[in-house]
């Protein structure tokens, strides 16, 4: 029985982390209709950059999010414009075709750097646990969930409650008619995906922190940040919070009552048993004409 | 001009027919097999997907289960290598077609954005089954085909032949799909889903039927690399990039087309090996690097493929040729 609890317990920690990589892919698509295949390997190239800030100037990797965060945003805003936007027909699966060369090229360059060995980020907290209910818990899970919600906390602060959050939605709810009411669609949608990016940065800490890693790693991880969204519906925040606390939770006691080989398994049949009864997701829309 | 036309395509028959006995070389027919197969299945592939609007990323999946199909097959019937394998090939097709027919269903209910990720994960799913149920697929380490007994100089021409043969074969479902009513619905459908469901055609139906064509075409292709490789391993069988290259080669050509994957996979087929070869060996990750870049590049100037790209030159040099008669005329 402790195992079970140990296990939902895992699972919400985990989900959050999940929650905080699949939220920056979920606005993405709401806002600019792409999926962004390199999602996976940008929460890898955070993750080297965090191991970077750690090993080599020495700051605490948590502080040192403060500097990859940024950074990374720069980077968002960069792939955006110099390929995102060049995209103008066919932009479904353009975008899919270009996000995944960008992919492999992220892929390439941090192979040639880093090498195919794996590495896990350090830091003196990292192995300690403290012991709760019968199981032990490492701090980190606590750090990253805690990490995880306060910036999930303030990506919903910026999207309900600031004035570019309300161009974001609006952008998301009918594009034509934003840019007919004044919203400067283009600037919104290249801030939204230099979010997107930054958020797959503390994602990377988090994710770093808590598994060993190398680039290949990447396929794993956008499979399953990809499942998560569809399952809370593509473009809803809301979901992608709910599906990744779901998912995991579900997946982490699977591993624990039946075995750990099915637990991935999992993930992909509750999704596609769910798309018989709901193809929109959790919260998603059934998309009616688009303009 | 027509006649050029039909002398060209005849040359390019000859050319096709004879060329293991122009270049006996293994290594060039090694890749024209794998050439011949990559031009099958993006074939087969922009028969559902480009056809229909509905980009598939799990096309991989029926190429894994013909695979499979074909592998078990010859291990719990006692086959011998030789060219018996060859004529399971449309009984992998077809498990791998009446496996499309369910999945088809579950898949084909989301939008077409939803699509593309949730072909990935039935890819992933069957994947994951391979891996797990060992008693079947043997896990991880793979099941091994038997292994054809005619020698190492002639090896690769019976595979040549049966790839070229189901190249045709799907070259011509493919051609007889565009010409017929069917693939004017479907073109419809890519076009504009909503106004075809008004006009009462029935899409449902329509999007099935590609779907489990295109995943036949996908299991005989599976099953055939199965078999020229001589062995399949779930990560080898549901190869997510196997998927990404056959919509580049597609992509490449001219989604939508006809010849355009054939093109595709003509140009992109031999450069993905060449630089894997290549330049793979020098550091890893430099072959992923340029491959990216290069797709990149040709992803960014040619967004519409090349056969799309070279019929609008031919509309506006004749456009531009009849404007110059009439200004010469006038």
């Amino acid at each position: 029985m402790t195992l079970i609890i140990e296990a939902i317990v895992l699972g919400i920690l985990t989900g959050s982390v999940y929650a905080l990589m699949s939220s920056g892919l979920t606005l993405v698509f709401g806002v600019m209709e792409i999926v962004n295949i390199a999602q996976g390997i940008m929460v890898i190239l955070g993750a080297y950059l965090s191991y970077v800030v750690g090993m080599y100037l020495h700051i605490d990797i948590f502080l040192g999010l403060l500097l990859t965060m940024p950074v990374m945003f720069v980077i968002g805003v960069g792939i955006e414009w110099a390929f995102v936007r060049r995209i103008k027909k066919n932009r479904v699966m353009l975008s899919i075709l270009v996000m995944y060369a960008v992919a492999l090229m992220i892929e390439g360059s941090l192979d040639l750097i880093f090498s195919a060995s794996f590495v896990q980020l350090q830091a003196p907290y990292i192995d300690a646990a403290f012991p709760i209910l019968g199981f032990h818990l490492p701090y980190v899970y606590i750090f990253a969930c805690i990490l995880s919600i306060v910036l999930l906390a303030l990506l919903y602060l910026l999207v309900y409650c600031t004035k570019f959050g309300h161009g974001l939605r609006a952008s998301m709810q009918n594009r034509t008619a934003a840019v007919l009411v004044g919203i400067d669609v283009q600037k919104v949608q290249t801030i939204a995906f230099g979010i997107g990016v930054a958020l797959a940065a503390a994602g990377g800490l988090a994710y770093g922190a808590t598994n060993s890693f190398n680039a290949a790693s990447s396929y794993d991880l956008i499979a399953r940040l990809l499942v998560i969204i569809v399952m809370g519906g593509m473009g809803s925040l809301r979901g992608a919070f709910v599906a990744s606390l779901v998912m995991l939770i579900i997946s982490d006691v699977t591993a624990v009552i039946w075995s750990p080989v099915w637990s991935s398994l999992i993930f992909n049949v509750l999704l596609m048993v769910l798309l018989i009864f709901r193809p929109q997701g959790l919260f998603g829309q059934l998309e009616g004409r688009k303009q | 001009m027509k006649h050029i036309r039909t002398v060209g395509l005849l040359v390019i028959l000859v050319f096709t027919l004879a060329f293991p006995f122009l270049f006996p070389n293994a290594a060039v027919t090694t890749m024209a097999v794998f050439t011949l197969l990559f031009a099958g299945a993006a074939t087969s592939w922009n028969l559902f997907s480009g056809y229909t609007g509905y980009v598939s990323l799990g096309y991989v999946t029926f190429y894994g289960i013909g695979a499979y199909t074909l592998a078990l097959c010859c291990k719990y019937w006692n086959i011998e290598g030789g060219y018996l394998p060859f004529v399971l090939l449309p009984l992998a097709g077809l498990v791998a077609a009446i496996f499309a027919i369910p999945l088809g269903w579950i898949v084909l209910r989301v939008q077409r954005h939803t699509f593309v990720v949730v072909t990935i994960a039935m890819m992933f799913t069957f994947q994951l089954l391979a891996y797990n149920l060992k008693s079947i697929t043997n896990g991880s380490s793979g099941i091994l085909l038997p292994f054809p007994p005619w020698g190492p100089d002639f090896f690769n021409v019976p595979f040549y032949y049966v790839a070229l043969a189901l190249l045709f074969f799907a070259l011509s479902v493919s051609w007889w799909v565009r010409s017929s009513k069917y693939g004017l619905g479907l073109l419809a459908i890519r076009d504009d889903e909503e106004r075809v469901l008004g006009l009462g055609v029935k899409t449902g139906i329509y999007k099935l039927a590609a779907f489990v064509i295109s995943a036949f075409f996908g299991g005989m292709i599976g099953g055939m690399i199965a078999y020229f490789l001589g062995s399949i391993f779930p990560s080898g069988a549901f190869d997510p990039v196997f998927d990404i290259t056959i919509t580049l080669m597609c992509f490449l050509g001219g989604i939508g087309t006809l010849v355009g994957p054939i093109l595709g996979a003509l140009l992109l087929g031999p450069l993905q090996q060449y630089i894997t070869l290549q330049v793979g060996s020098i550091g890893t990750g430099l072959d992923l690097l340029l491959f990216g870049a290069l797709l990149l590049i040709i992803l960014l100037f040619l967004p519409e493929g090349i056969v799309p790209s070279l019929q609008h030159l031919w509309v506006i040099g004749k456009e531009s040729k009849s404007m110059e008669e009439k200004q010469n005329r006038g």
